[in-house]
């Protein structure tokens, strides 16, 4: 069953990822295991959605179904007004594990989306020495990475790597950006500090970011709206959004306010939690 | 005295105590050259036999470069081919085992009998020989791909051919160059080998005769040969080795200061 797009889509912004009755159901009859119910999920161009939940819950298998990685066993994936097939997507992803290739230069490394994806791939050899060179420089001067373009990533430290794997994700400017826990592996103080810098990098250039984490407090600070997900087999429980006006600081995370959202937050998946097990 | 200095020296020091020892011990137990030749010896026979021997050592040695490009080519586009599938490493495995399995020895009669004594029949040992250490280098490099790196390329629309080119041929170099090394010698060996069953040229074709006529001191002047040239093969790849997989070792002078 395909909706209508026409049927479903008012007056309301254009969606950029639409989930209908998607889930995904992995092996084979008899051992099959319900990574994801039937999920129904709408986010609007410009949001930054930050999708939470116990681990397991589900949370990655959304961002793969939206990249096209995995195939939906039932259902439907739209993304930016088509379905989600192999074919080529504007899209960013940076995963918890840097996956920086270790042979490459961070500059080179920065690049590679741009050897790959089409406009850019066609003028790659042209370019690469010039326009997109600077292109790079001016990438990683936004993370504050310059002067570290000769390097290679055994030689940055955790933070800069996630630094330079961000600048990667964004490289090609992507209307969707995918982020699969990416401050996960870092100390708390080095994380507060990236998402400083990945809000900045949302305001400049406001892509539609799909944002999976544990951690609620890193939602709080970067959603616009934030999805509790249920243990598995995952569903969405929650979905509020997300008011503090930008740019939001790290103090803004004392304020009775933001608490009183994370505590309502963390009560919704401690009961989802106890659901399962009883 | 640096660490890699220090490490030359003993290695070159043990070299030396091994033939030392051995002319020591063929004097004391007066070994006939019959038997087993004195070093200097048998490097007394290379020098004056050089002339003689010089075209048989380029004989050799091209044969064996030829063999063994064709053998790299073999390797590395069948341990591309099973390695980026599943399907076709599962299938193709146990054939490759098989034909590895067999001592080169037994095919050198049949390469004879299809192409006639002399070099083609040593391209071919030599390529028999050294392709299977590639493919498997090759194919566990690739198939031991870390998915992540793949997927961020996936997800950018990247096709199986932008995966290979950028992902999983340069993550198999270190694994390319280690089989290299190993791939070069066996070379030599099938060179050799079809040389002294048959060919009338080549180091292994006057090993074969020396040992007819008795001149122990010329086959030990063979081997000289071949283990010197098998080392001057393995240091050359070892030196383009540290070029284009220095990442790997995380050399520091590849570092910008």
């Amino acid at each position: 069953m395909t909706p209508d797009l026409a049927q479903i889509q008012p007056e309301r912004k254009r969606a950029a990822v639409e989930l209908s009755r998607a889930g995904v159901t992995f092996g084979q009859a008899g051992a099959r295991v319900q990574a994801l119910q039937p999920t129904d999920l709408r986010i609007d161009e410009g949001e930054f959605l930050a999708l939470v939940g116990p681990s397991g819950c589900g949370k990655s298998t959304i961002l793969k179904l939206v990249s096209g990685l995995t195939r939906p066993s039932e259902g439907a994936v739209i993304v930016g007004g088509r379905e989600v097939a192999a074919k080529a997507l504007r899209i960013g992803m940076a995963f918890q594990n840097p996956t920086l290739l270790p042979w490459l230069t961070i500059e080179k490394n920065v690049m590679l989306p741009l050897k790959i994806v089409r406009p850019f791939r066609h003028d790659f050899a042209r370019k690469k020495r010039g326009e997109y060179r600077d292109r790079v420089h001016a990438a990683l001067a936004d993370v504050g990475l310059q002067g570290f373009a000769n390097h290679y990533p055994w030689q940055l430290s955790g933070g800069m790597l996630q630094r330079a794997n961000l600048c990667r994700a964004l490289i090609h400017d992507p209307s969707l950006l995918l982020l699969d826990e990416p401050f996960g592996a870092l100390d708390q103080f080095t994380r507060e500090e990236l998402w400083g810098t990945m809000q900045d990098l949302w305001i400049k250039r406001r892509p539609t970011v799909i944002l999976v984490t544990h951690d609620l407090k890193e939602a709080g600070f970067l959603g616009t709206r934030i999805c509790v997900m249920s243990a598995r087999p995952g569903r969405i429980i929650d979905d509020s959004p997300v008011t503090f006006p930008r740019p939001r600081s790290i103090e803004m995370t004392f304020q009775p306010e933001f608490t009183a959202l994370n505590q309502r937050l963390r009560e919704r998946i401690i009961s989802a939690r106890q659901e399962v097990t009883a | 005295m640096t660490y890699a200095l220090r490490r030359r020296l003993w290695a070159a020091a043990l070299i030396l105590a091994f033939f030392v020892t051995w002319e020591v011990l063929c004097l004391a137990l007066d070994v006939s050259d019959l038997i087993v030749p004195r070093p200097s010896q048998v490097i007394a026979t290379l020098w004056v036999r050089m002339p003689v021997l010089w075209p048989h050592i380029l004989q050799t040695l091209w044969t064996t470069m030829i063999g063994f490009a064709l053998g790299v080519i073999v390797g590395v586009v069948i341990g591309a081919l099973i390695g980026t599938s599943r399907v076709a490493y599962d299938t193709a495995y146990p054939l490759l085992i098989g034909f590895s399995s067999i001592p080169k020895v037994a095919v050198v009669p049949i390469f004879v009998l299809w192409f006639g004594a002399g070099p083609v029949p040593a391209v071919l040992t030599a390529l028999a020989m050294c392709f299977f250490p590639i493919v498997v280098n090759i194919a566990t490099g690739l198939a031991t791909t870390e998915p992540e790196m793949e997927d961020v390329l996936k997800s950018l629309g990247a096709s199986k051919m932008d995966l290979l080119l950028n992902v999983g041929l340069p993550r198999t170099m270190p694994f390319f160059f280690a089989s290299l090394k190993i791939a070069a010698t066996f070379a030599f060996v099938g060179t050799v080998l079809a040389e002294t069953v048959a060919s009338n040229k080549g180091i292994g074709n006057v090993m074969m005769s020396a040992s007819s006529n008795f001149d122990v001191p010329l086959v030990f002047a063979g081997l000289f040969i071949l283990a010197f040239l098998g080392v001057a093969l393995y240091v050359v790849f070892s030196v383009i080795e540290g070029r284009v997989v220095g990442w790997a070792n995380r050399r520091t002078d590849l570092s910008p200061s």
